[in-house]
């Protein structure tokens, strides 16, 4: 088994279709991505006991909150942990752990879920599905690198597509299998967990085993390296995960990234009530869950056509786009209200949840070009520890300033006012922060006898 | 690294495999898209 695992057995033979790599990297993330559905279990497991209803010893929203939390947190720790064992076993092997991980973790917390033991469902979900959430997110991005040197943006952007697309598939899914299998004695949520559970193991262990990594020197045919420029972003140098963050340009990208998901993961989390409350009486219940379809979709189309424009204009150049124009589409939310438009509301949040997508998407082959690409899962996995700050920072801002404003007698539709400069300001801090960007000092690159990339031996310092 | 060394079945890369790979990921994503903008429609009722 260890052997069929290796990264040795994945090296792809002359002729190989590298568009072969993509499907392989949305199975992947097409699971994951149900992380961002897992709220369409929060009513029924509410009922676990009462099952009609909730009665006393069921779980609270406030304790099952936590799920999703400790999962969100882990996916970032373990991705920053595990990033360099990544990179050195390959994707198969990695895959292979991610998809038991995920796999596993929707067992246990099943059987947490039927014993009634909420820390089994931390432990399942949470902690151990989470470890495959951190995997699993950074496990393609070396190996689509590698393939696609030519559309680096486009070719992370379609795994990391797949991981806002997840929550499309995951949502009806689960509404449908949890109606199949409710019954009078059950909410249904135990035998829909275990059948996901089973589904998105075989799933990601299909793409697990479909890896293949490029033979040593291998190029695109045709396809001939940039040459370097100074003061071009774009390296063909390689810096080591544990140099790259000694570096300004890490940090820089880490408040790049952390500040342009904090605008947009608070307005997802809050997305239902807060159009129902700035447009009282005019947006049902029905409506505002469409409101929020619609931004799962604007969330995964961004992720593909940011991070593939991004290949054209300069990932610089397109964080550039999402802090300037968010922070004007922010700024005008509240005019939104003012005036009483919903499409021109809808339309402004469509368009800041693209570039929440675009931000995630477009951020690997960012990382690419400035520390090259030999390590850039590791140096990936350390960058979303970002993620997890941006996942308490986002909705805190959001709800507890809200919070603040009715407290002191704010109306409910102008309640949000104030949380929407206070975005616009943060994506003008990281407007700055990415125009101070640059390339990354000879002293931090690994040293070796040549450049670029996989050709690279090291050589004593 | 020499290509002895890669396993027989990854040269198996012909359309057909291709077509397969992009179908299984594919159709599950486009019936989670259209059921999404189903529901995402109440909004503009």
């Amino acid at each position: 088994m260890a052997a069929l695992l290796s990264k040795e057995r994945t090296i792809a033979k002359p002729g190989f279709n590298r568009w072969l790599i993509p499907p392989c990297a949305l199975a992947t993330h097409l699971c994951i991505g149900q992380a961002y559905a897992l709220s369409v279990f929060n009513l029924p497991l509410t009922k676990q006991l009462g099952i009609s209803h909730s009665i006393a010893g069921d779980w609270k929203l406030t304790e099952l909150g936590w799920i999703f939390t400790i999962a969100i947190f882990v996916l970032g720790t373990s991705a920053a942990l595990f990033g360099k064992w990544v990179q050195a076993v390959g994707p198969r092997k990695s895959g292979f752990v991610a998809a038991l991980c995920w796999g596993i973790g929707f067992l246990v917390g099943a059987l947490g879920i039927k014993t009634h033991q909420l820390w089994l469902v931390y432990l399942g979900y949470g902690v151990i599905g989470g470890c495959g959430l951190g995997i699993g997110y950074i496990t393609p991005v070396s190996t689509l690198i590698s393939w696609f040197p030519d559309r680096r943006g486009m070719s992370t952007g379609m795994a990391i597509m797949g991981f806002g697309g997840g929550a499309l598939i995951a949502s009806p899914l689960s509404d449908f299998l949890m109606k199949h299998f409710a019954s009078a004695t059950s909410t249904g949520v135990v035998a829909t967990w275990v059948v996901l559970g089973l589904v998105y193991l075989v799933f990601m262990m299909g793409g697990a085993f479909g890896y293949r990594v490029p033979a040593e020197g291998w190029k695109p045919a045709g396809w001939v390296p940039p040459p370097e420029k100074a003061k071009t972003l774009i390296t063909q140098h390689n810096v080591t995960p544990g140099e790259a963050i000694k570096t300004p340009q890490f940090w820089l990208l880490w408040v790049v990234l952390c500040f342009n998901v904090t605008a947009g993961i608070g307005v997802l989390g809050q997305a239902s009530a807060m159009i129902q409350e700035m447009f009282k009486d005019r947006i049902t219940p029905s409506a505002a869950a469409g409101f929020v379809g619609l931004l799962s979709i604007f969330n995964m189309a961004g992720r593909f056509s940011w991070a593939s424009l991004s290949d054209k204009i300069g990932r610089k150049a397109t964080y550039m786009c999402f802090f300037a124009i968010g922070t004007a589409m922010y700024a005008l939310v509240p005019l939104t209200g003012k005036v009483g438009s919903v499409a021109l509301f809808v339309a402004c949040f469509c368009v800041i949840i693209s570039m929440y997508g675009g931000g995630f998407a477009t951020v690997p082959a960012y990382l690419a070009d400035v520390f090259g690409t030999k390590y850039v899962s590791a140096v990936h996995g350390r960058l979303l520890t970002a993620w997890s700050a941006a996942g308490v920072l986002g909705p805190v801002l959001v709800n507890y300033i809200r919070q603040f404003q009715i407290d002191h007698g704010i109306p409910k539709n102008q309640a949000y006012n104030i949380t929407m400069y206070i975005m616009a300001v943060l994506l003008v801090v990281g407007f700055f922060a990415n125009l101070a960007v640059k390339p990354v000092k000879e002293r931090y690159y690994e040293r070796t006898a040549g450049i670029g990339g996989r050709a690279e031996h090291r050589v004593p310092a | 690294m020499t290509t002895a060394n890669t396993e027989s079945g990854s040269h198996a890369t012909g359309g057909v495999t291709l077509f397969f790979a992009w179908v299984a990921v594919g159709v599950p994503l486009l019936w989670g898209v259209v059921e999404t903008l189903r529901k995402a429609m109440a909004l503009f009722h």
